[in-house]
């Protein structure tokens, strides 16, 4: 894999200035996958499973089509793939769709610190009207899921486990699959947020057993507004749809319907068609070059960068240790938003803030942290530019009373 | 880099090392509103307290970069004392030059007016107009 070739694919790199730090916000977006978003609007541009005309014959088509290389992607069954607005959309089915409708007072929800809102937040509103109680993992030392750690808090009631795969501003890897087999043991349903695991790893769901999963396609190569849940098959035939109207229905009667069989019962209106079919060109490109290139190179690039900054004073690094391509650090003394002006500066992309995950940030006890993030267009070149204004960005900020 | 540095040299590092009127008081003649930036973790909460039209005192307290934290400071410096329509003035006046929206410049912004230099970084806008968006909630609550 060669981060320098493929770099002419992203036109938004045609500035040889720019570097690009945010991926775990959402990726640049490759030509290919461009390229298909236009030719759906040029060509054909009409809905789908709907008109009895070729036109929407072929939209269909190609829309289903992404749908099957999407369910190859995490080796799921076609019908067990539901397309989402993003990943946010799919947890939120998840937890209303199946959460209010299953759980009583009488059960526990387990989450963790380390979620991002989209995980925690539709779970904390499932307890809020449940009353089912919201249980916390204990983070270890490090800020790290374990399995012991979940062993203390699972237990006969647990009924549903919400948890990442990659954690969106540690950059951990979740032993997700040993939580999913203890959590069955159990009885309960396991639901994964891999927004940050499918852009950088090989997910296979009947390996992991999990029974719900999520991402987001613009985090991967893919246009924005396109997601995916997963879910198991006899899991979704029991569930409600949470969107009613158009395409989801079966027999429509004056005081009651039917709906179709998932996954349309839960995708209500006209879909992101373009979205979906862009994704099915983002899974084609990521596939060509291979998970274990991409992840390799990203923990390569993390490892170098990582090393610098430690060699830089008063850089405070949060996840020294972590698996993936995700950076979480300060410079001592000087508020991340601050210093993110200085980098943006130097035409360096990167995230300030909270990384919509307060949570994470309240247990580190900090107001707020940098975050970088490196992908497949990422170069050796991007890690030193970006050293560099670090090292420029602290003197900077001394030199004017920090 | 020469517009964040002469941004940073000018009020704004002062006002951030020697916040002034900094600290709330538990007194019910004081008006309070507390904005949060939930994105970048920005944290304000601005107190007023108005007296037969004049603004008599405005505290602030709260977390956030400088040029949050800074124009606070800033800000209770410029107002108080401040008949209340004046006061509401130079707000209107400050929060449009932020935004590169038409200003009345005759209107005397004193030392809120190096803040101008934040329009060169949009992306900081918010920052600058937290605390006087605060004040502002403040001026209504005491309607």
């Amino acid at each position: 894999m060669d981060a320098y070739l493929l770099k002419k694919d992203f036109p938004v790199l045609d500035d040889k200035t720019l570097v690009y730090l945010d991926t775990a916000a959402s990726s640049l977006k490759p030509k290919q996958v461009i390229k298909k978003l236009d030719e759906y609007y040029e060509k054909y541009s009409v809905n789908v499973h709907r008109g009895v005309y070729s036109l929407s014959y072929v939209a269909t088509q190609l829309y289903e089509e992404s749908r099957r290389k999407v369910s190859e992607f995490i080796n799921a069954d076609f019908d067990e793939i539901i397309f989402t607005r993003g990943a946010s959309s799919a947890l939120n089915l998840v937890a209303t769709s199946y959460g209010l409708n299953n759980l009583t007072s009488e059960d526990e929800i387990i989450v963790s610190e380390l979620e991002h809102h989209s995980q925690v937040l539709p779970w904390q509103n499932v307890s809020n009207i449940t009353k089912a109680k919201l249980i916390y993992v204990p983070l270890n030392k490090e800020g790290r899921i374990t399995v012991e750690n979940f062993k203390k808090v699972l237990n006969k009631k647990t009924k549903v486990v919400a948890l990442n795969y990659v954690s969106n501003v540690m950059g951990y890897v979740s032993p997700i699959k040993e939580i999913i087999r203890l959590s069955h043991e159990v009885g309960a349903v396991v639901s994964v947020d891999a927004a940050q695991a499918a852009p950088h790893m090989r997910i296979d769901v009947k390996d992991l057993d999990c029974d719900f999963l999520a991402f987001s396609g613009h985090k991967m190569l893919g246009p924005t507004g396109i997601g995916v849940m997963f879910g198991k098959k006899e899991l979704l035939k029991d569930m409600p749809p949470i969107e009613f109207g158009g395409d989801m229905n079966d027999n429509v009667n004056l005081y009651d319907a039917s709906w179709k069989d998932s996954p349309y019962k839960f995708e209500t209106g006209t879909p992101p068609i373009a979205g979906a079919i862009g994704l099915g060109a983002a899974i084609d490109y990521l596939n060509n070059l291979g998970f274990e290139n991409i992840s390799t190179h990203e923990k390569k690039l993390k490892d170098y960068a990582v090393e610098k900054l430690l060699k830089i004073e008063d850089i405070i690094v949060y996840n020294k240790t972590s698996e993936t391509g995700i950076i979480t650090f300060n410079i001592a003394g000087v508020h991340p938003h601050d210093a993110v002006t200085f980098f943006d500066g130097d035409n360096i992309c990167m995230r300030a803030g909270h990384h919509c995950a307060q949570l994470i940030i309240k247990w580190l006890e900090v107001v707020a942290t940098l975050r970088v993030s490196f992908y497949l267009y990422n170069t050796i070149e991007d890690c030193d530019k970006f050293i560099e204004s670090v090292k420029n960005a602290r003197d900077f900020f001394k030199s004017v009373g920090f | 880099m020469r517009d964040l540095e002469v941004l940073y040299r000018q009020v704004i590092m002062e006002h951030y090392k020697n916040p002034r009127n900094k600290g709330l008081l538990n007194d019910s003649t004081y008006k309070t509103i507390h904005i949060k930036n939930p994105t970048c973790g920005d944290d304000i909460t601005i107190q007023s307290k108005i007296e037969d039209g004049i603004v008599k005192d405005v505290r602030h307290d709260g977390t956030g970069c400088s040029i949050c934290c800074s124009s606070a400071s800033v800000m209770s410096e410029t107002l108080i004392g401040k008949t209340k329509t004046d006061a509401k003035n130079i707000t209107e006046t400050y929060l449009n030059m932020l935004t590169n929206k038409e200003f009345d410049e005759s209107v005397e912004l004193e030392e809120a007016v190096v803040y101008r230099g934040v329009n060169k970084f949009p992306a900081r806008i918010k920052c600058a107009s937290i605390a006087w968006k605060a004040f502002e909630g403040t001026l209504e609550e005491s309607e």
